[in-house]
């Protein structure tokens, strides 16, 4: 039986470039066939919710917005073991305790996917409430899914140029077009004018 | 200094001061505050969202059929919740009715969102304040298997064999060094009770609870077409029903149905067998631990949900009760009218922004989201490390909504002290009989465990009902209804120039309310007023403290520095911060910083 892959792209569309995963599975699923046997999850910043999706996968490719305090737009490309404490690394965005649970959780219940593949992209703004991805940012979409291909390819998952089918996409109403594209200007629904509330960071 | 407040709370900030932040196993960030006499009992203290919010503004603008998709997208857990509450508004305002089919559905995703919150959140965030997976390592499997036989004597996982692998698995996940989901534990800390073999068998259930919630969630795959993000719709559900498969495939079939059938019965009977017998268990040991009560003894909000007819939320048509209790008076039960301008109001007195009028309170229709964020003369530190907050000025990105100025609690206990209150046949009986069994009187309901205890009654108690409209769906069915959507206003030629409207949720986390206002088919005001704003507000101008302060007060702490006790109330209340603030933190700390002062 050959692999079962899940490719994920997790992170919240309405915080900016932590929207990076999500597009990314979105952009891929418009431009790469893949075969039969893999599936494409717009994971969003859910938790527990995407066990059985783990439980049902061999591989698993995660895109992902990370902070590794490198410069923006910088790809960071972490494998197998490394992939939940690169997770967990520095600073972290909505979900990525929450993501390293699940992956430690599978972990327990004996059914965490076999291969794992972290392709991190460095954003360059996170506080920018229902903005999209910001230009450096969103001119790595392309180059992280090559990565994936091409990963996937060495593992015997091949995929040509067309379309996937996915149920577990989103919305259209919130997919990367619509949702930039539908955004109030900046008169109608203030952007900035908060200073952000830092706990103590001992 | 002493400060008495309007709602009946001495205050007083002289002892030590407690940091905790973040506090861990919630959803979103907060920072809580307390300050601690010389015998170490809580007799201050402050909750600070320390996210910016800024849902309502986004929203302006867009297509009213699409905000449930945006709002969905609010919180990591309650999904499903925020969009059925965002249609709901929608339609209220636009005068859209539903068919039939579709409230079954909706009730029914509606149930298992409850449900699969519920225990979720009572095995994987919350029992680990009661329960110690380490002490678990000492047990003896044999006597586990006894005391498991004796307290749910139904339940067939039972073995001594068993509890030994169960034991194994779990000594070499911690000697691997994978500590993982236990660590940030005070698993030497007195506030644990539990013996070994009690200890063992709840750690079982966590482990047989993360495999029934894979289950529990296909429900929203099936109806939602989808999950983790399942899909909604103005005017009904977007699932086509086709029993005869003669139809659009991704339609709902006998063997889909079939299967939601199953797993309903499959959940029913853990939440007999293994969830309430677990709450009891554990329950009996720490009965004399009767802190956390805070506002539910006194103030109680519920909207009510689970309509039986469609479009129809009167209150004796709903299932989940709808009303108010103030001033501790349980023997009156005030209605709750979302509309009326003077009964829910929010005030920024001590929140992170700015209305126009000072000092008012203003209902969320024509609520306002705009950011001010200051510090108070008497903050510790700087602006971007704050060691002490000043809570006699600005102090959280979470507003305070009063109903009638009352500051509310909301959420399980809340719903089930209204019902109580109000003689809700089946409430009152699962409550009487819970404390039949406990030896416990009606009081004790107003405490940290009274309200994990609701939140495992619900959680039973919603199975039924989920029951109860998969039965009214297949009737339907079979007497040739298969309609799940009334698209007659769907055009917005259809709609009015101006409009507003409405939309309740009783979310797993308590009362939940989306106000939109529509022109010419756009968003022009959007507000949503989510349980954790209620349950997490701030002081407010007379300076009521919000139900996490509240239930904080006058809590013994057996150590200081190990804030278990903290951790354990402000998690009885399942908090959701993501969605009542915004997060903005340069943590990633995994372990909580506590701080004594």
């Amino acid at each position: 039986m050959s692999d079962r892959v899940l490719v994920l792209g997790i992170g919240n569309v309405l915080w900016a470039d932590e929207g990076f995963g999500v597009r990314c599975v979105e952009q891929l699923a418009q431009t790469w066939a893949l075969p039969e046997g893999v599936t494409l999850l717009d994971g969003g910043t859910q938790g527990l919710y995407l066990l059985p999706f783990l439980e049902e996968a061999d591989i698993l490719v995660v895109f992902d917005a990370v902070d590794y305090g490198l410069t923006p737009g910088t790809m960071k490309i972490v494998e197998g073991d490394e992939v939940p404490r690169f997770m967990g690394a520095k600073k972290m965005s909505l979900h990525q305790t929450g993501f390293q649970d699940v992956i430690a959780t599978a972990q327990l219940m004996g059914y965490c996917p076999e291969t794992l593949l972290l392709i991190g992209c460095q954003p360059e703004e996170l506080e920018d409430y229902g903005g999209g991805l910001r230009d450096v940012v969103a001119a790595q979409i392309e180059p992280a899914i090559k990565v994936a291909i091409t990963k996937l390819a060495q593992m015997g998952v091949v995929a040509k140029p067309g379309r996937t089918h996915s149920e577990f996409l989103a919305d259209a109403s919130i997919m990367h077009h619509a949702y930039e594209a539908g955004r109030p200007s900046e008169e109608d629904a203030c952007r900035t004018g908060d200073d952000r509330f830092f706990p103590a960071a001992e | 200094m002493v400060v008495q407040t309007p709602n009946g709370f001495n205050l007083d900030d002289t002892g030590q001061r407690i940091v905790v932040d973040p506090v861990t196993r919630i959803e979103g960030h907060m920072r809580c505050e307390v300050n601690v006499d010389e015998d170490g009992y809580i007799r201050n203290a402050v909750s600070t969202g320390t996210m910016w919010r800024g849902l309502e503004v986004i929203l302006k603008g867009r297509d009213p059929r699409d905000a449930w998709a945006f709002t969905e997208r609010i919180c990591g857990v309650c999904t499903g919740t925020h969009a059925l509450t965002s249609v709901r508004a929608v339609e209220d305002a636009l005068g859209i009715t539903i068919p039939d089919n579709a409230n079954s559905i909706r009730n029914m995703m509606q149930l298992n969102l409850e449900i699969h919150d519920h225990v979720v959140h009572f095995y994987h965030l919350h029992a680990l304040d009661w329960v110690n997976p380490i002490n678990a390592l000492r047990a003896d499997p044999k006597a586990t298997s006894e005391l498991q036989q004796s307290v749910s004597p139904s339940h067939p996982l039972s073995s001594p064999g068993y509890f030994r692998d169960v034991q194994n698995r779990l000594k070499q996940f911690v000697e691997s060094g994978q500590l993982g989901l236990f660590k940030n534990g005070y698993w030497d800390n007195p506030a644990y009770l539990l013996p070994p073999e009690a200890d063992l068998m709840a750690t079982t259930h966590y482990l047989e609870a993360l495999d029934l919630q894979k289950e529990i969630v296909k429900v929203h795959t099936i109806f939602g077409g989808k999950n983790p993000h399942p899909n909604w719709l103005v005017g009904g559900v977007p699932c086509p029903i086709n029993v005869h498969s003669t139809g659009a495939t991704g339609a709902i079939n006998m063997e889909r149905l079939n299967l939601v059938s199953s797993i309903i019965d499959k959940t029913a009977e853990f939440n007999r067998n293994v969830y309430l017998p677990d709450v009891i268990a554990i329950g009996g040991f720490y009965k004399n631990w009767l802190y956390g009560g805070g506002l539910s003894s006194q103030a109680c909000l519920a909207y009510g949900d689970i309509p039986e007819n469609p479009n129809d939320f009167s209150p004796e048509q709903m299932y989940l009760p709808r009303g108010a209790i103030v001033n501790g008076d349980m023997t009156t039960v005030h209605d709750v009218d979302v509309r009326d301008p003077e009964q829910i109001q929010e005030f920024v007195d001590h929140s992170w922004y700015e209305y126009a009028e000072k000092g008012k309170g203003l209902h969320p229709w024509d609520g306002e989201t705009e950011a001010k964020f200051e510090l108070g003369p008497n903050l510790k530190g700087t602006r971007t490390n704050i060691k002490q907050i000043d809570e006699g000025a600005k102090y959280s990105w979470i507003k305070a909504p009063r109903w009638k100025g009352h500051a509310m609690e909301v959420g399980p206990l809340a719903r089930y002290i209204v019902g109580y209150a109000k003689g809700h046949e089946e409430i009152k009986d699962q409550v009487d009989g819970l404390l039949r069994t406990m030896d416990l009187p009606v009081e004790a309901l107003f405490s940290t465990l009274g309200r994990t205890a609701a939140r495992a009654l619900e959680s039973e108690y919603c199975g039924r009902l989920q029951k109860h409209f998969f039965d009214k769906l297949m009737t339907n069915i079979k007497n040739g209804d298969e309609s799940t959507a009334n698209v007659a206003k769907w055009d917005p030629k259809t709609w009015p120039k101006e409009a507003k409207g409405v939309g309740m949720t009783e979310a797993p986390r308590g009362a939940l309310g989306h106000w939109v206002r529509i022109k010419d088919g756009r968003i022009e005001n959007y507000q949503c007023v989510v349980p954790t704003t209620w349950n997490g507000s701030p002081r407010d101008s007379q300076g009521n403290i919000g139900a996490f302060e509240a239930s904080l007060m006058n809590t013994k702490m057996e150590r200081p520095e190990e804030p278990v006790e903290i951790l354990r109330t402000l998690h009885s209340f399942d908090p959701c911060l993501a969605c009542s603030t915004h997060v903005m933190s340069p943590d990633g700390d995994e372990l909580t910083t506590v701080k004594v002062r």
